[in-house]
């Protein structure tokens, strides 16, 4: 379970996280959409602590995230995340993107490391793309690539930041295919999108975030057919 | 129009003698990069340190050993130091004076090609459970080598180049200074001076293409 609680950060004199409130329960898929600069990345970045909060709290499975006695390390190998951008290591294999951090973080054995790497590739279907190097993929390969380097940590929650906004729109398609099977073997997933027909899909609620507040919360029907707040609305209707 | 007599035979007599030199110069070169991109690290890690005590000194190093003549700092550490009384020998001031060079050099290599690893690489890292030190081996550093190679090989080169400064302090046991040695006593100075350049060229050029090669089997992406 994730638990954000009044959570306030600020980078600066700019307050971009207002006071947020809201817990995704274990198998639970909640989308996060929102205006551009609304603070969603924020919120992904402030629950695995690659950011520092000025208020409030987090407790991923109990252990607050931003006290000091936390080892971030270590709760990191709990919490999946993929960025915007792609975030290959361009100086190692498909392979090694995905052995790396089992190896070296978990101390996994190097056949272990391999079997789970290949059946994660196997799985976002870039099996035949082992011993290739990142520069040689598609943006869509890279970011299910990304996916599956996050997965081989066998993480008990995925945090996905527009995974698919950097993409060409032909490549988006197979992104959200893996996004899907993920909801379906009922990963627990914090989605960070732009895609509402796929948000209504997959999510069991949806949040609305608003110039740093969650403006609204609740299932796909109420979000996107009968939005109770008039920003969710304006919002919705300008994207269509 | 010249009276000068080419005599190759006698001076190819010496080859082995420049051969000799040819380590001698090729060991120098070796030795300071290796001092040199040693501290070359530490003072691109403290040039973007925050600690003025770190940066000032950092920066000092740097704009002086790449806005000076590198023959005054050779200068300047045999003699400049035996003005203090320090002595400092022929070989040790040319590979200290060298090494100082290197350093300035390969420092801004080094902040550079620091610089061009994108910060989302370290967080990516970072975000795998990776503590920082193990991000930065494992991710940044060997993208920071690929970056690095080629600009560090050519400081190489250069630093070859450099070792013949050493007859101004009197060296005379490198490759320029064998061949100095050689001239003041048979006077085949263009034979002499044209042959020990084909050694320089010959070095220089295996050393690039050394290191293309290597550049080839390590970096496959
Ligand atoms: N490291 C940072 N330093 C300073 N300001 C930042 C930093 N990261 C984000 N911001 C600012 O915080 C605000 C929220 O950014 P955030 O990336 O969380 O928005 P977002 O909702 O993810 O937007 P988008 O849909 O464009 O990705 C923006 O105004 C942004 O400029
Ligand atoms: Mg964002």
């Amino acid at each position: 379970m994730i638990e954000v609680e009044n959570v306030h950060k600020s980078f600066g004199a700019l307050e971009v996280l207002k006071g947020v409130t809201v817990t995704v329960e274990k198998g639970e898929v909640l989308s996060v959409i929102g205006g551009s600069g609304s603070g969603k990345s924020t919120l992904l970045t402030c629950i695995n602590g690659l950011e520092t909060i000025q208020k409030g709290r987090i407790l991923v499975d109990g252990t607050e995230v931003h006290a000091k006695t936390t080892d971030l390390n270590k709760l990191r190998r709990h919490l999946g995340i993929v960025f915007q951008q792609f975030n290959a290591f361009p100086h190692l294999t498909v392979m090694e993107n995905v052995t790396l951090a089992p190896r070296k973080v978990l101390g996994m054995g190097k056949t272990e490391a391999r079997d789970i790497a290949v059946q994660q590739l196997e799985n976002v279907g870039l099996g035949d793309k082992l011993d290739v190097y990142p520069g040689r993929l598609s943006g869509g390969q890279q970011q299910r690539m990304a996916i599956a380097r996050a997965l081989a940590m066998s993480p008990d929650y995925m945090l996905l930041d527009e995974v698919t906004s950097a993409l060409d729109p032909q490549l988006v398609g197979e992104v959200l295919d893996t996004l899907k099977m993920l909801a379906d073997k009922g990963m627990t997933m914090i989605v960070v999108t732009h895609e509402m027909k796929f948000a209504r899909q997959v999510s069991d609620r949806v949040a609305y975030f608003h110039k740093g507040i969650l403006a609204e919360i609740g299932p796909p029907e109420q979000i996107f057919d009968a939005p109770q707040n008039a920003e969710t609305k304006t919002f919705l209707s300008s994207v269509g | 129009m010249f009276d000068y007599t080419f005599q190759w035979r006698q001076a190819l007599r010496y080859v082995p003698d420049l051969m000799d030199g040819a380590l001698v110069t090729l060991q120098i070169a070796v030795l300071s990069m290796l001092i040199g991109g040693a501290i070359g690290i530490v003072l691109a890690v403290g040039r973007t340190a925050q600690s003025p005590w770190a940066r000032w000194p950092a920066t000092a190093w740097v704009e002086l050993a790449r806005n000076t003549p590198a023959l005054f700092q050779i200068y300047m550490a045999h003699f400049g130091l035996g003005s203090f009384g320090i002595y400092i020998s022929p070989y040790a001031a040319l590979l200290g004076g060298i090494a100082f060079n290197n350093a300035g050099y390969l420092a801004e290599t080094f902040r550079g090609a620091l610089r061009a690893i994108p910060e989302t690489q370290t967080r990516a890292a970072r975000s795998l459970g990776m503590p920082p030190i193990q991000a930065f081996r494992l991710i940044v550093v060997p993208q920071m080598f690929r970056i690095a190679f080629l600009p560090t090989t050519n400081q190489m080169v250069w630093a070859i180049l450099m070792t013949s400064l050493g007859v101004t302090v009197g060296l005379s046991t490198d490759l320029t200074g064998v061949t100095q040695d050689i001239n003041a006593r048979t006077f085949r100075t263009f034979e002499l001076f044209a042959l020990a350049a084909v050694f320089y060229y010959v070095i220089a050029k295996v050393v690039m293409l050394g290191a293309r090669l290597l550049a080839w089997r390590l970096f496959r992406y």
